[in-house]
């Protein structure tokens, strides 16, 4: 049962050969052997999870049951949850139990009937690419403890990589639940922006975050997507379109499909044996009957630069609202309102998540907004239509997903260039709102590695079909990580 | 004064007449107990997100179309960044760059009389924004008491050009959107309750001078008179300032309606830096040339345009005109009287609308809405003093027959009080023939020259009739008698 | 470019947060690497390019003026830090 699929798990329960709370126990008992090793979870509540397994076995019993009602699932904190502590990886929330829902939450509990087996660690307000801004400690990679999971959804990609849950919820703002997915050997999709609600996740960059699926398959994925998406009146930029069945075109053949190889992916700045890796991932697929056409993204090398000037200055806006008046962390010494705010901050959140607060109230300060915030924005344009031009001459585009495979805790911490190039594949995705994947394709040194799938506008369906077809014909996938 | 000239620009911040707040859904009704009416939104929580409220940008375009401005077809919003207790989220949700409406232009009457002078004010912009919720400084122990319930009703921030040249001026021009946001129903106008106050801008030059002097901004003016005083008072001062060979430094003021005077908030030099940037949470807000079209179908008549009407239709005098469409109360009550009377009655009409109706209500603290008197029944009085039927004496007394509800109508009163004036000049005759009789002192004097007496003889004829003989016949027969 | 101790200071103000004069020169460090990356973008010749502020090109929903939340003051001030008679507290607001 640990290693079943979404699919498997679904047909046990309906066929009653195992009950939501017996399964939900199995991963309950497996967190609280395995937790304190990886430190994935920052929030477990087994009282309340059972709650919801007893809810979704009487769902099953009287007969209105949805597919994935009664499997348990794990949430990242960055989710508000009714009566669950929601840090968001933060000292500043540390304490902050949600007084309400975000959509996704009541979309995939209340709605879907899932079973919430806790909040997973995260880095600090979603800002990191290996997990160690977390104020709750760093997340280990299960297939080398020794090795950081990826970031920022760094605890759901070890939860799931460990089989303390059989999938999980990431968030992608720059490569958040890509990256995190390739380290540790996972399929994960971040949708088209405005696919899936953005209300109730804690906000790290308003125009680039966007929710999805991290799990062991594409199959596991299309499922789990099919409860996250739909319009919400909540969220202005939610997009109100017909819904969608992520199953349905699983199964297509891959026959005439074109996949473009931007030649930026492919040159410097990538591990020989990841690209080794992502070259045999491509040849299989040409074994499926896909072509490939060499592309260009001329602009891409701006990606990081700009994303490091949108981002922040999205962020030093969203998170003023941590002032430690109405929630959250609130300094114990203060002389005054001013020394309140400043303390309160100060003490409230980690380096990290400083460091990018000012940069992005220095680039929107007097006299820098046209030279940093508008420039970013500019180049932005110029990324999204190297994109449009790109996706006339393919269906989908190909390449690595990280430049390298797992790297040590503390091995970029203390330079945040070096781990800002991490993302330098994901973060044009997201600067167009792309749909984006990373699918397992091999392994390099003991370590996984990713093959990025990216989709034009609303092709998530697409992506999830032509990853489906891979894992197929391979099994890099089904490979589990051992744990002590 | 003489060689010195003001300029004064005023911006207001006027309340729309929505139930819900600009962008959530909690409401806006005043007086409700401290944060019983902040949701989610309005508190800043994390994750929450805006969606923009309909009535308030329907709102915008309706002041926009009756002020001639332009309304834009695409507008934005943005951040404008600073921290304060009363501001949950760090920003206040406003419009810079592309505001929804721009120019226009407002024709104000200033003074009365001789003195009475038009002048148009142009309009810069107006801008669609949130308010900001109250801090409470008593009864804390040192401590500031937040109540959000304001937090996020919206606001039009109209925003004039410098054109006003005198604390009058600008009292008019208050006045004159004060009547027109409630003339177009999109604000109630209490000023006490905050739905309507000023900043005005204030500055002064020589006489002659291109330039604009330096100014000060003057916040937070919620009555006409603080208004007035504020700028009397900062207008002596900046001329005090000058002529004492200081220079005016650019400042934020508050005005001290006790001592009657202004004083610095903060200087220019330490202005914020409000970083604003375009909200990602919010997108362009389009309104479309069909929404503009629907919505200037339904603006009323507005009061410029029935001033004009009332000009050239009625024969009314410009102050007459501007008075009765000082609200659309008073003007409609009008129209009703002349409707009932005919508009060759439109003058007495206009007196007894804006006279003898007005001192009554003033009296009684009453609003000309719930008048007791209708115009059905004042348009049946006047039509009454026109034929003859009582004179503008006895009318009076029918008018508060009528006020104390003791006839249906006037013609009511006056048959059953017996009002009816004596036009019979056989009547008339023999009533001036007993005066002259019992009175030859005055005759005599009146033979003598002495003017004075014609009066006293013509008072104790209409004393003799019990007021109801027509005052013209009884001097006309009075003079023919005493000539003969 | 780079950023100077007294703008590392200044920013952080702006972004009230507390630093002290050690954190201030080590993030000075941090952000004049950080910018040197950012730099890369100063030498694209962008005129005439619209800026992006939003993954797709849609405008505002909006939504009907009704009342759709109630009072749930009690829940939302559970997790204040400091709240008495309905109201949040705080330092002293000082005009
Ligand atoms: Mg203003
Ligand atoms: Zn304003």
């Amino acid at each position: 049962m640990i290693n079943a699929s979404l699919k498997q798990l679904s047909q046990a329960l309906a066929a009653r050969q195992i009950s939501s709370v017996e399964l939900s126990t199995l991963f309950l008992d497996r967190i609280e052997r395995l937790n304190p090793t990886l430190n994935a979870f920052v929030t477990v509540d087994r009282e309340k999870s059972l709650l919801m397994a007893r809810a979704a076995d009487a769902r099953i019993a009287a007969g209105t049951a949805g597919p994935l009602t009664g499997i348990p699932i794990a949430q990242k904190d960055i989710f508000c949850a009714e009566g669950w502590t929601t840090t968001c990886g933060s000292k500043m929330l540390a304490n902050f139990v949600s007084p309400y829902d975000a959509t996704v939450i009541h979309k995939m509990h209340a709605e879907a009937g899932l079973v919430s087996l806790g909040k997973t660690n995260m880095d600090e307000f979603a800002m990191g690419s290996s997990n160690e801004t977390s104020f709750f400690g760093p997340v280990r990679n299960p297939w080398d403890s020794s090795r950081v999971p990826g970031g920022s959804s760094g605890g759901s990609a070890a939860a799931v990589a460990a089989r303390l849950a059989p999938a999980a919820t990431g968030t992608d703002t720059g490569g958040s639940i890509r990256q995190p997915a390739a380290l540790c050997n996972l399929t994960g999709l971040k949708p088209t922006y405005g696919v899936v609600s953005r209300y109730g996740m804690i906000a790290f960059a308003s125009s680039l975050d966007q929710a999805g699926p991290m799990a062991a398959s594409a199959e596991d994925c299309a499922l789990l997507l099919n409860t996250m998406v739909g319009f919400d009146e909540r969220d202005s930029t939610s997009l109100d379109r017909p819904v969608e069945d992520y199953t349905a075109g699983l199964d297509k053949p891959l026959n005439g499909l074109r996949i473009g190889l931007p030649k930026e992916f492919f040159g410097e700045g990538c591990d020989a044996e990841v690209m080794a890796a992502v070259r045999a991932a491509i040849a299989e697929y040409e074994k499926l009957g896909a072509t490939t056409v060499e592309v260009s993204l001329p602009n891409s090398h701006l990606s990081v630069p700009a994303y490091y000037v949108i981002a922040p200055a999205e962020a030093s806006s969203n998170l003023s609202r941590f002032d430690g008046a109405r929630y959250g962390y609130r300094a114990p010494d203060y002389a005054n309102l001013e020394q309140m705010y400043e303390k309160t901050r100060a003490q409230g959140f980690g380096a990290e998540v400083k460091r990018r607060i000012m940069i992005g109230a220095y680039v929107l300060s007097h006299g820098y907004y046209d030279a940093y915030y508008l420039q970013a924005q500019r180049i932005r344009r110029l990324i999204a239509d190297d994109f449009v031009a790109a996706f006339k001459q393919c269906d989908v585009i190909m390449g690595p997903t990280s430049p390298s495979t797992a790297f040590k805790l503390g091995e970029k911490a203390a330079d945040p260039v070096q781990m800002y190039l991490s993302d330098i594949y994901t973060i044009a995705v997201n600067l167009a709102g792309l749909p984006g994947m990373s699918v397992p394709c091999g392994f390099v040194g003991g370590l996984p590695v990713g093959l990025q799938l990216i989709g034009n506008y609303f092709a998530e369906g697409q992506l999830l079909n032509v990853a489906h077809r891979y894992q197929q014909a391979t099994d890099w996938h089904q490979r589990r990580a051992v744990i002590a | 004064m003489n060689q010195w000239e003001v300029v004064i620009g005023i911006e207001t911040h006027a309340q729309l007449a929505t139930v819900s707040k600009i962008f959530s859904g909690a409401s806006t009704a005043f007086g409700a107990a401290p944060n019983t009416q902040a949701c989610a939104v309005d508190l800043a929580l994390p994750g929450v997100l805006p969606v923009l409220n309909k009535k308030a940008v329907e709102c915008a375009i309706r002041f926009g179309l009756a002020i001639g401005a332009e309304v834009a077809p695409k507008s934005v919003f943005a951040r404008k960044n600073y921290f304060y207790p009363d501001l949950p989220k760090g920003y206040q949700i406003s419009q810079m760059d592309l505001p929804v409406v721009v120019g226009g232009n407002i024709t104000l009457q200033v003074g009365q009389g001789d003195k009475a002078y038009e002048k148009v004010v142009r309009l810069t912009r107006a801008h669609l924004e949130e308010d900001a919720g109250k801090s409470l400084h008593e009864d804390f122990q040192g401590k500031s008491g937040i109540d959000l319930n304001r937090a996020g009703t919206p606001l039009l921030e109209i925003v004039s050009e410098p054109d006003m040249r005198s604390s009058d001026e600008a009292v008019a021009y208050a006045k004159s959107l004060h009547a027109l946001v409630q003339w177009i129903g999109i604000c109630d106008g209490n000023m006490q309750e905050g739905s309507f106050r000023c900043d005005a801008n204030v500055s002064v030059r020589p006489k002659g001078q291109a330039e604009f002097g330096t100014r000060r901004e003057i916040k937070n003016l919620n009555s006409f008179r603080f208004l007035k005083e504020a700028i009397d008072f900062e207008v002596q001062w900046q001329i005090n300032e000058i002529e004492e060979g200081r220079r005016i430094v650019q400042a934020t003021v508050l005005f001290d309606p006790d001592t009657g005077e202004t004083r610095m908030m903060r200087s220019k030099e330490d202005a914020h830096d409000y970083r604003y940037f375009p909200d990602p949470d919010l997108l362009p807000l389009v309104i479309s040339s069909e929404w503009m079209a629907r919505v200037q179908g339904e603006l009323p008549e507005l009061p410029g345009q029935m001033r004009e009407r009332f000009v050239s239709e009625l024969g009314l005098s410009a102050y007459d005109a501007s008075a009765l469409t000082a609200s659309q109360e008073i003007a409609g009550f009008f129209q009703a009287t002349v409707a009932g009377a005919g508009k060759a009655n439109a003058k007495p009409c206009a007196n007894w609308v804006m006279v003898d109706l007005a001192a009554r209500l003033n009296k009684e603290g009453k609003d000309i809405a719930d008048s007791p008197v209708s115009a059905t029944q004042l348009a049946g009085l006047i039509l009454r003093i026109a034929d003859n039927t009582i004179s503008n004496n006895i009318a009076k007394k029918v008018f508060e027959a009528l006020w104390n509800g003791e006839g249906a109508s006037a013609d009511e009163v006056i048959d059953k009080q017996g009002l009816k004036q004596i036009t019979d000049s056989g009547a008339i005759a023999s009533l001036v023939d007993e005066v002259l009789a019992a009175n030859p002192a005055n005759v005599a004097e009146f033979k003598a020259g002495k003017e004075k007496a014609f009066n006293a003889l013509v008072g104790q004829v209409m004393k003799a009739a019990k007021g109801k003989a027509n005052p013209q016949q009884v001097n006309d027969l009075l003079k023919q008698k005493l000539a003969g | 470019m780079s950023l100077t101790l007294e703008q590392v200071k200044r920013i952080a103000h702006l972004a009230r947060i507390e630093i002290s004069d050690d954190e201030a020169l080590t993030t000075q460090g941090h952000l004049n690497g950080i910018f040197q990356l950012i730099e890369q973008m100063q030498a694209v010749d962008t005129r005439g390019v619209e800026p992006m502020a939003h993954a797709q090109d849609v405008s505002q929903r909006l939504r009907e003026d009704t009342v759709t939340e109630g009072d749930r003051r009690s829940a939302y001030q559970a997790v204040a830090p400091d709240v008495e008679a309905g109201l949040y507290l705080v330092p002293k607001v000082i005009e």
